[in-house]
């Protein structure tokens, strides 16, 4: 999975979001965002826009960010070349003139290469021109591993960016990829100017000036940074689009904690956006519901925190053999096992009492939930996805595992039990006591762990997620909008052992030709409805033959809070929520 | 009139005589007895003990029965310490919880008070072995307590676990690392005790008669050593039950589902301002628990101290 750190990285930074996160209650009942953002008027009519952050910024060059807040406040300056819409489309609304496809020519039909046609005309805030220079110094600097740079992951695979002429760019995969938008789209890749760069390659980049005050081309640029505090920015006279932004001036103000960032804006109305509102849903409900000032928006994408089931033999007395790919899990290789499993599985409740039901995340049956033209909708007639505890025991009468007098099950002298391990987290902890409860009643003997996520998420760690010394696991991972990657972490060949230091990203050592088969025809299926068709088979096989058991599709990439007057924010779950910000207005 | 007399101190001395002598701890407890706050502490302890080791017997509803049409309401008939956020009863969760709570405070003080006071008596009494001792405890002293930890909980855990089950294993682990890690000031404070006291005449005496060293140590220095060991024993298990919860919190503790008394805080600490309830019972526990303990060690230094009758 190449972009497997980013994804760690990704559940690590949900995992910290948990860690306050919602509890009991019902749906949040917040309105759809408007879709159509209002034309603007007038530049720069608009006054001041107020942005609370309670995790301030402490750098403005998103290469270097240590967080979201760091890649959302330098988006205001910097932009890449496309944006990624909320159904996961790549948006021109950033230096790229056009969309490159297959069909337009832009990419290679072998996904080898994209060219990305630039806009013309467009300059830096400082007045200089943007040309496909500064996009090859953007690479330049990012892809040298001396640089450090926090965005180097989505080099991997990247063989060169070159520019063809002063507005055409070239992008050059080695393998293949699929998922040709890697490079270019997204918070991943803001262009930074060569020019102010110049210095700050390699070991320079530490500590480059430049990172505290940017030139950029996007419709705002830093007037005072004051970093860990606030950061005030003034509008870019020289942004392409003569109408926007709206707003003369806007001030990113950070501190404080989720609890005051909601207050401010749904009972006081003192910030026009308070982002990542991680309050108790309980809470935070009420409070905006009750609002006059502002609303609540949530967004969902690929988030989904599931239960991983072991394939290999996670026993400890195999020693050098343990967990490896070649080894047999003593009853998980029992498709009526993990059936069972899979229907003792009550996801509504950890939906409705965890979750807030829809406020920081809802039941899901599918591992791939988003784009939402490739989400299955063949699972909610799966008899697995449903909740049914007499199915489960009927499932395991009917294959011969049968209750002894402690109430487990056992069959030839193996007994169901399971070690199931997740990050140390109350939210965790409670879906741990809801699973526990349910399997128990089916007939398996549970035993519960807990592990810091720290630990968690480190490779080289025997309590890791990805050594799965235990039989079910759970956490949170997404997919980049081309799933084919996503997917490929269940195909034979990534499965995680010893040969690979447990690098692979198949926890589960599932092996399934068949499926493997599927992917393969994904890696080179240019056509979207083709690859929604596929990607929708691959889904289906892997919650068919219970290979995960999705429980929530989470939030993403956090609630936040926004002012009723304020128009045009259109949240995208791929992507810094404030790709569209020349859009905003009141 | 005068012989009358002379026969009532007789008899008097000759009652006084046919008593049984009083040892140490028929004096203690005299002396504990009427001090009323440590008595208070034991009556309380006495009941918590009783309650959380007989209690979940009695109590009809079980630790791990979920119910969510009830979850996070206040105190009740049904649930005298109200439900958490899956509607389980606290009450019956705050029962098992001190017995696990209580038993790691009062074994893992066990061990540390038993081998802190083997140290510091053996490094206060022979000359020789003093310093080597004291540089081991300096050692333990200096030791960074997280990673310590860590390391124990990976070469033991899978090992305790496979071999007593995974409540007893971590509960045997736990309670060894925290005895490991808290023996060293008790090993300071009786080295100090006995450095005084051996210089002292009485143990001059005993020696000149022929004591060996180790019923000097055992019969003549120790007793006399107990107080301040008591002292810091009664704040090590208070100190041992929130370490137990420090570890829990770091998910290095008991399996997540061992509702001890500082999971219980532990999970409830989102949860203070909308179902306060949930915190504040096990707190109170915690806090009534130690309080209780404190106490009872108060009345015991004050009973064994010689100088106080």
């Amino acid at each position: 999975m190449e972009s497997s750190y980013v994804r760690r990285g990704f559940a690590l930074a949900v995992t910290a979001t948990m860690a306050l996160a919602a509890c009991t209650q019902q749906p949040a009942a917040s309105p759809a965002p408007s879709a159509s953002a209002t034309p603007v008027a007038q530049r720069g009519a608009g006054g001041e826009l107020k942005i609370l952050y309670w995790q301030a910024p402490t750098i403005l060059n998103a290469h270097q960010a240590t967080g979201t807040k760091d890649n959302d406040a330098s988006r205001l300056v910097l932009e890449p070349l496309a944006s990624w819409d909320k159904n996961g489309q790549a948006l021109a609304n950033g230096l790229a003139a056009e969309i490159p496809t297959v069909a337009n020519g832009g990419v290679a039909k072998d996904f080898t290469s994209v060219t990305w046609k630039l806009r013309t005309g467009v300059k830096w805030s400082d007045g200089t021109p943007f040309t496909a220079d500064d996009v090859v110094g953007t690479y330049t600097y990012m892809c040298d591993e001396k640089t450090a740079a926090s965005t180097v992951d989505v080099c991997e695979g990247v063989k060169s960016v070159t520019a063809k002429d002063p507005n055409t760019a070239v992008v050059t995969y080695s393998p293949a990829q699929p998922f040709y938008f890697q490079w270019g789209v997204g918070f991943n890749t803001p262009i930074i100017q060569k020019a102010q760069y110049a210095n700050c390659l390699g070991v320079k980049a530490k500590d480059c000036p430049a990172d505290l005050k940017p030139i950029g081309t996007g419709p705002y640029k830093v007037n005072t940074f004051k970093p860990g505090d606030v950061v005030q920015y003034d509008l870019n006279e020289n942004f392409r689009d003569p109408n926007k932004p709206f707003f003369k001036t806007v001030t990113l103000k950070g501190g404080g904690d989720a609890a005051s960032a909601a207050r401010a804006v749904f009972q006081t109305g003192d910030v026009d956006y308070a982002w990542n509102l991680q309050v108790e849903a309980s809470v935070l409900k009420p409070m905006a519901a009750s609002s006059t000032t502002g609303r609540l928006l949530t967004s969902y994408a690929s988030s989904v925190e599931r239960l991983l089931v072991n394939f290999s033999n996670p026993d400890a007395s195999l020693g050098d053999k343990r967990g490896e790919p070649d080894t047999k899990h003593p009853f998980f290789t029992d498709i009526h096992v993990r059936r069972a499993l899979a229907m003792a599985t009550d996801r509504a409740s950890v939906a409705s009492q965890l979750y807030g039901d829809g406020l920081t995340g809802k039941a899901t049956c599918n591992i791939l939930t988003a784009p939402t033209a490739m989400e299955s909708k063949n699972s909610d007639s799966f008899d697995i996805c449903k909740f049914d505890l007499n199915a489960a025991n009927k499932e395991l009468d009917d294959a011969g595992w049968a209750k002894g007098s402690d109430n487990v099950r056992a069959k030839g002298g193996q007994k169901l039990k399971i070690l199931y391990q997740t990050t140390v987290n109350s939210v965790r902890q409670s879906t741990q006591a809801i699973m526990k409860s349910n399997w128990e009643k089916v007939g398996f003997q549970v035993e519960l762990k807990s592990v810091p996520a720290s630990t968690f998420f480190t490779n080289t760690s025997p309590d890791g997620a990805n050594h799965f010394w235990a039989d079910v696991e759970m956490f949170t991972n997404s997919g980049d909008p081309n799933p084919t990657g996503y997917f490929r972490g269940w195909t034979c060949k990534t499965a995680t052992g010893k040969a690979n230091n447990w690098n692979g990203s198949n926890y589960n050592r599932y092996c399934n030709p068949d499926f493997d088969k599927v992917v393969d025809q994904m890696a080179v299926e240019a056509d979207q409805a083709k690859l929604a068709q596929l990607a929708i088979q691959a889904n289906d096989i892997l919650i068919k033959d219970v290979v995960i058991i999705p429980l929530i599709n989470r939030v993403a990439p956090t609630p936040d809070g926004v002012s009723k007057a304020l128009k045009g924010i259109d949240v995208s779950g791929w992507d810094s929520v404030m790709y569209n910000i020349a859009d905003w207005s009141k | 009139m005068a012989t009358t007399q002379a026969r009532l101190t007789t008899a008097t001395v000759k009652a006084d005589m046919l008593r049984p002598p009083r040892s140490l701890w028929t004096d203690a407890w005299y002396q504990f007895r009427r001090h009323r706050l440590a008595m208070a502490g034991l009556a309380v302890l006495s009941f918590l003990i009783v309650a959380t080791v007989v209690g979940p017997y009695f109590w009809p509803i079980r630790i791990d029965t979920l119910d969510y049409t009830i979850a996070l309401q206040g105190p009740s008939a049904d649930h005298p310490f109200g439900t958490d956020n899956l509607g389980r009863d606290i009450f019956a969760r705050a029962l098992w919880g001190g017995r696990v709570s209580i038993a790691v405070g009062l074994s893992a003080v066990f061990i540390a008070i038993t081998l802190g006071t083997l140290v510091g008596a053996l490094a206060g009494y022979f000359n020789k072995l003093d310093n080597p001792l004291m540089r081991l405890t300096d050692l333990f002293l200096s030791l960074p307590i997280l990673p310590l930890l860590l390391i124990v909980i990976y070469l033991f855990r899978d090992v305790l676990r496979a071999a007593f089950g995974p409540e007893v294993g971590i509960f045997i682990m736990i309670v060894t690392v925290i005895g490991l890690l808290e023996w060293m000031p008790v090993a300071r404070l009786v080295r100090a005790q006995f450095l005084s006291l051996k210089q002292k005449e009485f143990v001059e005496a005993a020696r000149a008669i022929g004591d060996p060293d180790l019923a000097i140590i055992w019969r003549h220095i120790l007793p006399n050593t107990l107080s301040p060991v008591l002292v810091a024993a009664t704040i090590g298990v208070g100190g041992a039950i929130l370490t137990e919860s420090t570890l829990s919190f770091l998910g290095l503790g008991f399996p997540p589902d061992v509702p001890t008394w500082g999971r219980l805080l532990y999970d409830a600490q989102n949860f203070i301002d909308i179902a306060t309830h949930w915190v504040v019972f096990p707190g109170f526990l915690i806090f009534v628990t130690v309080l209780s303990i404190n106490y009872i060690g108060d009345g015991l230094r004050d009973a064994l101290d010689p100088r106080k009758t």
